[in-house]
């Protein structure tokens, strides 16, 4: 049935994909990223259509829509001034009383923002490459977030390009506790329903938290595991149930960012 | 050397092809905001290669399309090779017997290896120890992405015909006139 050639296609094909999966991860990181430069023209393109396209429906928004947004991020810019005023006053005041019972300073985050440059083609991850590299200081591990929550982790970077996780991936998984009186503790972890992207589990929350989760509460992340920084707001919970061994509570977390329209992220430098 | 020179264009079209293809399923949303799953066309794409064109291509696009999909993924680099070759091989093994100007059969051969190629790759990456995110929802998207598949394969079919059409060489008409057979008028 098969001919010569066949054999020496397959043979080819084999070895090649045997050389490949057993690389070593950084070897295969490398090339990975190497492979994926390719697209860059390609995605330098699509931007750049994207902001013509976006710059065309600027310029046919009428006069009057424009002028009402304009007060509107007026107000609200006079609003995060105050805001910011009263943050740093607080800051100062928390950076005294570090000082005095000699604590460390809390340093200040550091923020870069970035852009989305694809996601993930296959169905079973969820992770987004960002136009930020090593170049601009981006390194593994640094947290990624929009103005509205947590949104994952950078997992590997090349010059220009880089790869970020996504929160419901099961290689993201965040400490997180819920901001209730108790303060309860758990572990963010893998996606939460099948059909709605937005909601990821909660788990090993103790039973005896039963009765202080209430639906709404906001959960953050609670600085414990060295990669994200304590209070960076991840969602509100939506329910909870026994896990399935019985020992621990689950919570279903509704995200607060909206993971399937990222467009722009922030990198965090903690 | 003209024969290579002329099946040379198809084979850069469709490698091509399979790259935007895999950028495609990368840089825009696709059917990912309605259904859920995004579409993978590169089973498609290797249906038509292994019906419509020779073994190196079979390997070249199963070789180029896996390593860029890999390359824009978490996948691990090379998962997706063998199972989009295996397809390719069984399809060009077996292609004499297949009706590949049926659009049925390139819509159920499309659904197929929609089905079986993210098959065998999840399969490999969970042999390997990876833990992808697995669920009741995956069976949706599997859903999604064999239907997907089978209705892109005739699309796929219709697109390269009118691609190799306008941008190949266009086939000699046969006259009917015949300069032998021409009646000579004249004096003599």
């Amino acid at each position: 049935m098969l001919k010569k050639p066949h054999y020496i296609a397959v043979g080819v094909v084999v070895l090649l994909a045997l050389v490949l999966l057993n690389l070593p991860p950084k070897a295969s990181t490398r090339l990975k990223l190497a492979i994926g430069s390719i697209f860059l023209p390609l995605f330098g393109l699509a931007g750049g259509a994207q902001q013509a396209t976006s710059a065309t429906a600027d310029a046919i928004t009428p006069r009057g829509e424009l002028l009402r947004q304009n007060e509107t991020f007026r107000r609200e810019n006079q609003q995060l001034k105050i805001l910011l005023m009263q943050a740093q006053e607080n800051a100062k005041a928390d950076a005294r009383l570090r000082e005095q019972f000699g604590r460390l300073k809390a340093a200040q985050w550091k923020l870069k923002l970035a852009h989305v440059l694809s996601r993930d083609p296959a169905n079973w991850w969820r992770s987004v490459s960002i136009d930020l590299g090593s170049r601009d200081g981006i390194r593994a591990d640094l947290p990624v977030l929009t103005a509205d929550g947590l949104v994952g982790k950078v997992t590997s970077v090349s010059f220009d390009r880089s790869q970020v996780i996504l929160l419901g991936d099961p290689n993201c998984r965040v400490s997180a506790l819920i901001e209730n009186q108790t303060r309860d503790q758990g572990i963010v972890g893998v996606a939460g329903a099948p059909f709605d992207g937005s909601l990821v589990q909660m788990e090993y929350l103790a039973r005896s938290a039963a009765n202080n989760i209430k639906p709404g509460q906001r959960v953050v992340s609670s600085g414990e595991g060295g990669v994200f920084p304590k209070g960076i707001p991840i969602g509100t919970i939506a329910d909870t149930r026994p896990a399935e061994s019985g020992m621990f509570l689950q919570a279903q977390v509704k995200l607060s960012a909206n993971l399937s329209g990222l467009e722009e992220v922030w990198v965090l430098f903690p | 050397m003209g024969v290579v020179s002329m099946n040379i264009l198809p084979s850069i079209l469709i490698l091509l092809v399979t790259l935007l293809t895999v950028f495609a399923q990368a840089a825009l949303p696709g059917f990912r905001p309605w259904f859920g799953a995004q579409v993978d066309l590169l089973p498609a794409l290797m249906i038509y290669t292994a019906l419509a064109s020779n073994l190196a291509l079979v390997t070249g696009v199963a070789v180029i399309g896996s390593l860029a999909f890999d390359a824009l993924s978490a996948n691990d680099l090379g998962v997706t090779l063998l199972p989009l070759f295996a397809v390719g091989l069984i399809i060009y093994s077996r292609r004499d017997l297949i009706l590949r100007e049926q659009v049925f059969a390139q819509f159920v051969l499309g659904g197929l290896a929609s089905l079986l190629v993210p098959t065998g790759t999840l399969l490999l990456m969970l042999s390997a120890g990876q833990k992808p995110l697995l669920g009741w929802g995956t069976l949706w998207q599997f859903v999604v992405m064999t239907l997907g598949g089978a209705v892109a394969t005739p699309l796929l079919f219709g697109l390269f015909s009118f691609l190799n059409q306008f941008l190949g060489y266009k086939p000699v008409t046969q006259s009917s006139f015949r300069p032998d057979r021409e009646i000579r008028r004249g004096r003599n």
